[in-house]
């Protein structure tokens, strides 16, 4: 029987931290047993933790640390399907197959984020506009229900239970594994091409319409703004515009002709566990921000992928940097027509807050998310990291307002705030999502701490108090 | 040279991680993974093959089934294509602490299913072993010289044999055996060339141990231990600790004396 270890958890933003009950499960045959704990209140999966807010989260409940159900099942090498478990990263992926030539079809931006975490929160990469979010990728997966069923879902079969998953965030049960079609790729670099852009029209003029010696950014496969929060007035929107497609063999530097698929890695630091509150302010920001701008000259340059995709991975814990008391980060998507005004008014909001943002990234969005509750949809997303401090969550339903006013939504994966009442008029087939999630689960055994902030958990247990779990000290086994 | 080996109790992650270095130093290995529950091995038997292009097969397992054993070393070697070269034991069951410990002193049929598991299933497996590398050697040219070039036999016991306490000294007890009977093999073979590696892991972060060890820096990563695990059949090693600190820490509890040793809560 699978043991319940007490754990405080938190995910990427460090807060909210809860009391939990983790089960690392090491054999599929282990899940059923968890789901069917009656000790335990509810369950919710748990991939590597790099949502931002309380969804991999369970206060008082179960959390099954997928982590070490990890295995890779099948692979096609002709179409390049995977079939593999939903604890695989995409670290581990890039490492078995980009020497063989295969890559993700979408990447989030850090590499330490499982597929079933991937599947479960839909995510987009840098390539939206063009190939969609995640899950169009997924063929299939197999899914243990709150109800202990366990479920092979498609497009053609179970689609209500496969159309609830992607983008779900888990409440529809433990994904155990998945057929994911991998790209195919000649080398491990990517081209890419940089341009600043002074101010927000500039930056959308760019990204939509080809310029003088350049083609509109959108038209290449991958493309991201990493934008100056603290610009003001006739700077507001200043970025640096990112493009890239995966470079040809026949282009890699010099020292990888003849190995394009072999790929320096670079050395991971890591910040000291405590650095306190505050350390990022305004101005520490502000300095960087403005180095970040000056740094990247226009042009084209042939670079790593992990550089192009990856760039926070090199520093390992960067949440730290935003001190014990955490961050969010607050991202959320607003549709084409209103897109400029949205996105005016809301920089505007957030340079004048001066909660200092170390990274913000814009970027457009193509076709929305297949899922009942997904995120993207099309238009332009903003990304914005907020260190907690006092007054925060309230300057965020300001912001949750100006969204909503402009047909946006907020994205679940980054969120630790938003009301239930801001959910359901954001994602507005909540009640149809609902619905699948009793069909599936009658009893509620799925929950997690996010859940019940939406109103989506409907666990009758789920205020039951903690099951009493052994604190041995152990002896050497 | 592709080396022919049978992995039991497979599905620990300590198994996992000694097949996963195996494969990955070598992709001619040529895995037989023995487990309770052969889906599961099947999994980590597909995962080896993906990862490293390693071949590796899925058998079921059950340490209890004494009579068992000698069918299932031949079915291994025959779906591998040749004589064994090495048998690794992984399984084991107990090692809970005084949660187990206290287990197994209220219910005898729970010590007896753990000294059934961890010695007496080890020592008939072994033998039969034994006897199918001993035969494998003498077949071969020149029979088998130093080193281990005439196999190997590893089983993982463990630092709990090495001095019994109260915390888990029914568990410790059939490895303390397990360990004995290693040594005499080890002798035994030791002229024909065959190893006989005994590994005593510390504090390892498993399926068994979750939620009864703190963390910190006495908790080794199965990798950890899959990696002293493969270095030590490389070697031929005879006893190994993994991680080496172990070696010092039980030097130290095996040197207490008495008096202190009884009022001590180990
Ligand atoms: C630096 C950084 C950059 C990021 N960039 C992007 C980006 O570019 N685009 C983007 O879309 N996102 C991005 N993210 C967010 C991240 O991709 C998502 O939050 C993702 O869901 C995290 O996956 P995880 O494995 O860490 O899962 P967790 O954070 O542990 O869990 C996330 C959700 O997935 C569910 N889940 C996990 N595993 C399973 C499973 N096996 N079965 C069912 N449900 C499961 C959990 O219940 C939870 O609801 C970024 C995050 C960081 C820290
Ligand atoms: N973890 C530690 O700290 C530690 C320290 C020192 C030594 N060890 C030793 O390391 C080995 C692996 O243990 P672990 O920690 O990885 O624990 P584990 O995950 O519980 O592994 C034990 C393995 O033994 C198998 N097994 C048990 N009884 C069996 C039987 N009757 N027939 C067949 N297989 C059986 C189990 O199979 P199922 O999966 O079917 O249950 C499982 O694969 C054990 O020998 C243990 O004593 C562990």
């Amino acid at each position: 029987m699978p043991r319940f270890r007490p754990l405080d958890l938190a995910s990427w933003g460090n807060c909210p931290i809860h009391p939990c009950l983790a089960a690392r499960p090491e054999k599929v045959r282990d899940l059923s047993a968890i789901l069917a704990d009656a000790t335990i209140p509810s369950v919710i999966s748990r991939g590597l933790g790099r949502s931002y807010g309380d969804a991999a989260l369970n206060r008082d409940a179960g959390v099954v640390l997928h982590e070490r159900l990890n295995r890779f099942l099948a692979f096609d090498p002709e179409t390049g399907v995977l079939e593999c478990e939903a604890g695989v990263s995409f670290a581990d992926l890039i490492s078995v197959f980009l020497p063989r030539g295969w890559f993700p079809p979408v990447t989030p931006g850090t590499r330490f984020v499982t597929l079933g975490g991937a599947l479960a929160a839909d995510v987009h990469g840098k390539n939206h506009h063009v190939d969609g979010s995640f899950s169009e990728f997924v063929e299939e997966f197999t899914l243990l229900t709150g109800s202990g069923r366990i479920l092979r879902c498609s497009r053609t079969e179970n689609p209500e239970a496969f159309y609830a998953t992607i983008g779900g965030m888990g409440l529809t049960g433990m994904v155990i594994s998945l057929r994911l079609r991998l790209r195919r790729v000649e080398s491990a670099f990517i081209a890419a091409d940089y341009r600043r852009a002074r101010h927000l029209d500039e930056a959308l003029e760019l990204f939509t319409s080809a310029t003088a010696g350049h083609a509109a950014f959108d038209s290449m496969r991958y493309c991201v703004a990493w934008l100056d929060c603290l610009a003001r007035g006739g700077s507001l929107g200043r970025c640096v515009l990112m493009g890239g497609e995966h470079a040809a063999a026949s282009v890699v530097p010099a020292r990888f002709q003849g190995r394009p698929l072999e790929f320096p890695l670079r050395s991971t630091r890591t910040l000291p566990p405590v650095i306190p509150n505050g350390a990022l302010n305004a101005l520490t920001v502000r300095a960087f921000n403005a180095v970040y701008y000056r740094a990247n000259r226009d042009g084209s340059r042939v670079i790593p992928f992990d550089s192009f995709f990856y760039p926070l991975d090199a520093f390992s814990h960067w949440n730290r940097l935003y001190g014990p008391r955490g961050f969010q980060q607050y991202q959320v998507v607003v549709p084409p027509e209103n897109s400029r005004r949205a996105l005016v008014r809301l920089l505007e909001e957030l340079t004048a807050s001066r909660r200092g943002s170390f990274l913000a990234v814009l970027k457009s969005m193509g076709r929305p998310s297949e899922g009942v509750i997904g995120f993207a949809m099309p238009g332009w997303t903003l990304a914005v990291d907020l260190p907690n401090a006092p007054g925060l969550d309230d300057f965020l339903r300001r912001l949750d307002d100006i969204v909503l006013e402009h047909g946006g939504r907020r994205y679940l994966a980054k969120d630790a705030s938003l009301s239930r009442e801001h959910f359901e008029r954001m994602y507005l087939r909540h009640a149809e999502f609902k619905r699948t999630l009793a069909a599936l689960d009658p009893e509620g055994r799925i929950s997690s701490s996010m859940a019940r902030r939406l109103g989506l958990d409907h666990s009758a247990a789920s205020t039951a108090p903690p099951s009493p779990s052994s604190h041995a000290a152990g002896a050497p086994a | 040279m592709s080396r022919r080996i049978a992995i039991f109790g497979a599905t620990s992650s300590i198994a996992r991680a000694i097949a996963d270095r195996l494969a990955a130093d070598d992709p001619a290995t040529r895995l037989a993974l023995c487990a309770r529950d052969v889906d599961e091995a099947e999994r980590l038997a597909a995962d080896l093959r993906i990862r490293h292009g390693a071949k590796a097969v899925a058998l079921p397992f059950n340490a209890t089934d004494f009579d068992s054993h000698g069918p299932l070393l031949d079915a291994c070697a025959e779906r591998l294509g040749g004589p064994l070269d090495g048998v690794i034991l992984c399984h084991g069951i107990g090692g809970g602490g005084p949660e187990d410990q206290a287990a197994a002193e209220r219910d005898p049929a729970f010590a007896r299913a753990i000294i059934d598991t961890n010695y007496t299933a080890s020592v008939c497996l072994l033998n039969l072993a034994a006897e199918r590398l001993e035969a494998a050697t003498n077949g071969r040219e020149g029979g088998g010289g130093r080193g281990g070039r005439g196999g190997f036999l590893c089983a993982v016991s463990s630092v709990a044999g090495d001095r019994g306490r109260p915390s888990n000294f029914i568990y410790g007890s059939s490895k303390a055996a397990l360990n004995a009977y290693l040594e005499g093999l080890r002798a035994r073979l030791a002229r024909k060339g065959i190893a006989v590696i005994t590994i005593k892991p510390g504090f390892v972060d498993t399926a068994a141990t979750w939620g009864l060890l703190r963390g910190g820096p006495l908790v080794a990563d199965p990798q950890k231990v899959g990696v002293d695990v493969v270095r030590a059949i490389r070697r031929g090693s005879a006893v190994v600790y993994t991680p080496r600190f172990w070696r010092l820490i039980m030097a130290i509890i095996r040197a207490i004396p008495r008096p202190v040793f009884h009022r001590m809560k180990l």
